[in-house]
C-alpha cells in the first residue's frame, strides 16, 4: 500500500451491482429519508447583518495604531513591524518630532507615513509581536470591501485610532506582553487602563 | 350561450393565472425547500419569508440585456421559448379542477373543456413541448445548446413510450375512457387508481420526472457538463420563459398524476363530509372543497418532485437510456399484460 497520511481512504471496488442495488429504489428511499431528516434540523445560517458571529478573543483583523492616554502616537517608526512582516505589506517613512509636537508624538521620531496593504496582509500578527512600543495591534474589526485596489492600502488616516473612539486591545495583551510592559525601565508603559503599573514595582 | 362563454372565459383566465402563480411560487418554494433540506435558510430578504422573491426574479429577468447571437437563426431562436411556454400552458385545458356545479338551473363544468380524448391530447401537447427545447437548442448554433437539445429530445422520446404504456394500463382499469373528467369521476366511489396501478404510478412518476427535465433526469440542462444545455445562449426574459415553463410543466404533471392515480378532486369520506355540512348535490361549495383537496395533492406532488431533485444525483447518459429502454418499457409492458388479463377476467 502506498504512503498514507490518514487511515480514512478506502480502496475502490469495481464489483458488479447486486440485483438489489440494480433496483435503485432502496438506495433512493434511503437517500430521501436522509434528506427528509434534514428538513427538521436547525439551520446553520448566521443571518449576518442582524446577527453576528461571536469572534474568538484572539481574532486577528484590521490593525490599529494606538495612541497613549494623552493622545500621542506610540509608533516611533523603528521599522520592526515591516521587517517582521512575511507578506511585506507594511511601508513607512519616518520624521523627526519638532518642538511643540510633544502632544502628538510620544518620542523624538515618528512615522510621517505608515501604510499597510490589506490585500497583501495575511493577518499573522507578527507585526504586533515585533513592536517594542505597543503601538500596533490587530483588532476584531473586519477590513471593509472596496471597489479599487488602491483603496486597500490603508494610511495613517484609517490606521491610527481616534481619541474619541478608542479601540480596546486588552484581548490582545498576552501574558508575555503584559510581562514586557511591567519592565520598570519602559517609561512609555507607565499608564495603561488607567492604572499606574509603576506603583506595583 | 352568453353566460356559458363568459363563464369559460373567466375560468380560462383564472386557471391561467393559477398556473402562472403556482409556477412563480414553485421557484420560491424550490429554493426554500432546498435550503431546508440542506440546513440553510433560503431567500428571506425580499418581503416576509422572501415571498416577493419571484417578483424580484421576474423583474431582474426583464431588465437583463437581451442577446441574440449573430450566428443564430433569429426566427427559430425566438420561436423556441414561445413554443415551450405555450405548450406548457395549453396542457391545463383538459384538467378537471372540481366537480360540476349547478347555478341558475344550468350545469357548469369546473374544467375548460372535457374532450373525449383528453389523455391523448395531453400526451400530444407534451410531446410538442419538446420542439420548444429542440428548436431553441438548434437555433442557438452552439455546440452545448445542440447537445442539450439532442439529449432532451432523445430522452423525451424514450420515456414517452413507457409513459404511454403505463397510461394505457390506467385507461383499461378506468373502463376504457380517455376523458380526464370520467377518469376522475370513476375514482369517486372509494378507491383511487393507485391501489390498482401501483407499478403503473411508479413508472408514470419516473417518466414524468424525465418529461419535465427535472433532476435526476435534467441532462438537457446539465450545467456541470453543458454550461446551460439547450438554453446556453438565451438571456433575459427568453431564458426566463424557459425556466418558468419548466415549473408550469411540473405543476401540470403533478395535477395529471393526482388526477390519474390519486382521485383528483375526490378525497376519502368526501360524501360523508358534504352530508354533514348539509351541501346539496351540485352546490358550488362542493366544487370548491374538491378543488382545495385537489390543490393540496398537487402541492404535495410538487414537494415530492423537489424532494427527489435535492436528493438524487443526475443520471449518466447511458444509465438514463438503459433505465428507459431496458427497465421501464419492459416493466410497463408487464404491467399492461397483467392489467389486461385481470380486467378481462373481472369483466367476464
Amino acid at each position: 500500500m502506498a504512503l498514507q497520511l490518514t487511515n480514512r481512504s478506502k480502496v475502490v471496488s469495481n464489483k458488479e451491482q447486486s440485483a438489489m442495488e440494480k433496483l435503485y429504489l432502496p438506495a433512493v428511499f434511503k437517500g430521501m429519508s436522509i434528506t427528509l431528516s434534514h428538513l427538521f434540523k436547525k439551520s446553520a445560517t448566521i443571518r449576518y447583518p442582524e446577527q453576528k458571529r461571536i469572534m474568538a478573543p484572539v481574532y486577528r483583523g484590521q490593525h490599529v495604531l494606538k495612541r497613549d492616554d494623552n493622545g500621542a502616537e506610540r509608533c516611533t517608526s523603528c521599522g520592526m513591524c515591516a521587517v517582521a512582516c512575511p507578506a511585506e505589506a507594511i511601508t513607512m517613512e519616518s520624521a523627526e518630532r519638532k518642538k511643540g509636537e510633544e502632544h502628538l508624538y510620544r518620542e523624538e521620531k515618528y512615522a510621517a507615513k505608515y501604510e499597510i496593504n490589506m490585500l497583501r496582509c495575511v493577518f499573522c500578527g507578527l507585526c504586533e509581536e515585533a513592536c517594542p512600543k505597543e503601538a500596533i495591534f490587530l483588532t476584531d474589526r473586519i477590513v471593509d470591501t472596496e471597489f479599487e485596489r488602491e483603496d486597500f492600502i490603508y494610511g495613517k488616516d484609517k490606521l491610527v485610532e481616534k481619541m474619541t473612539e478608542r479601540i480596546d486591545v486588552t484581548k490582545r495583551q498576552t501574558p508575555e506582553v503584559l510581562e514586557f510592559k511591567k519592565t520598570p525601565g519602559l517609561k512609555h508603559n507607565e499608564l495603561f487602563d488607567g492604572k499606574k503599573l509603576k506603583e506595583k514595582h | 350561450m352568453l353566460a356559458f362563454v363568459i363563464y369559460k372565459a373567466v375560468l380560462c383566465v383564472i386557471i391561467f393565472a393559477i398556473s402562472l402563480g403556482v409556477a412563480a411560487y414553485s421557484t420560491w418554494w424550490e429554493r426554500k425547500f432546498a435550503s431546508f433540506l440542506q440546513d440553510r435558510v433560503g431567500p428571506n430578504r425580499a418581503g416576509p419569508f422572501g415571498l416577493l422573491q419571484p417578483l424580484a426574479d421576474g423583474g431582474k429577468m426583464f431588465f437583463k440585456e437581451e442577446i441574440i447571437p449573430n450566428v443564430s437563426n433569429k426566427f427559430l431562436f425566438i420561436l423556441g421559448p414561445c413554443l415551450f411556454m405555450v405548450t406548457a400552458c395549453m396542457t391545463s385545458v383538459v384538467i378537471p379542477w372540481g366537480k360540476d356545479f349547478m347555478m341558475g338551473g344550468r350545469n357548469f363544468a369546473f374544467q375548460i373543456t372535457d374532450i373525449n380524448i383528453g389523455v391523448l391530447y395531453l400526451l400530444g401537447v407534451v410531446s410538442i413541448g419538446v420542439y420548444g427545447i429542440m428548436i431553441g437548442g438548434w437555433a442557438s448554433n452552439n455546440k452545448f445548446a445542440l447537445l442539450g437539445a439532442i439529449r432532451a429530445s432523445s430522452q423525451m422520446i424514450s420515456y414517452e413510450i413507457a409513459m404511454g404504456i403505463a397510461v394505457i394500463a390506467l385507461i383499461i382499469t378506468s373502463g376504457g375512457t380517455l376523458s380526464l373528467h370520467e377518469i376522475v369521476e370513476k375514482q369517486d366511489a372509494g378507491v383511487c387508481n393507485f391501489v390498482y396501478q401501483p407499478l403503473g404510478f411508479l413508472i408514470f412518476f419516473i417518466c414524468a420526472l424525465a418529461e419535465t427535465n427535472r433532476a435526476p433526469f435534467d441532462l438537457a440542462e446539465c450545467e456541470s457538463e453543458l454550461v446551460g444545455g439547450y438554453h446556453t445562449e438565451y438571456s433575459s426574459m427568453k431564458l426566463g420563459l424557459y425556466l418558468f415553463a419548466e415549473y408550469i410543466n411540473m405543476f401540470i404533471s403533478s395535477a395529471v398524476m393526482a388526477a390519474f392515480y390519486f382521485g383528483g378532486y375526490n378525497f376519502p369520506f368526501a360524501h360523508e363530509l358534504y352530508n354533514a355540512m348539509g351541501l346539496q348535490e351540485g352546490s358550488i361549495w362542493i366544487s370548491l372543497i374538491g378543488f382545495g383537496a385537489y390543490f393540496t395533492k398537487i402541492v404535495l406532488f410538487i414537494c415530492l418532485f423537489m424532494w427527489v431533485r435535492w436528493t438524487l444525483p443526475r443520471f449518466r447518459y447511458d444509465q438514463l437510456m438503459n433505465l428507459g429502454w431496458k427497465v421501464l418499457i419492459p416493466l410497463s409492458l408487464v404491467n399492461l399484460a397483467i392489467t389486461t388479463v385481470v380486467a378481462y377476467y373481472f369483466n367476464k
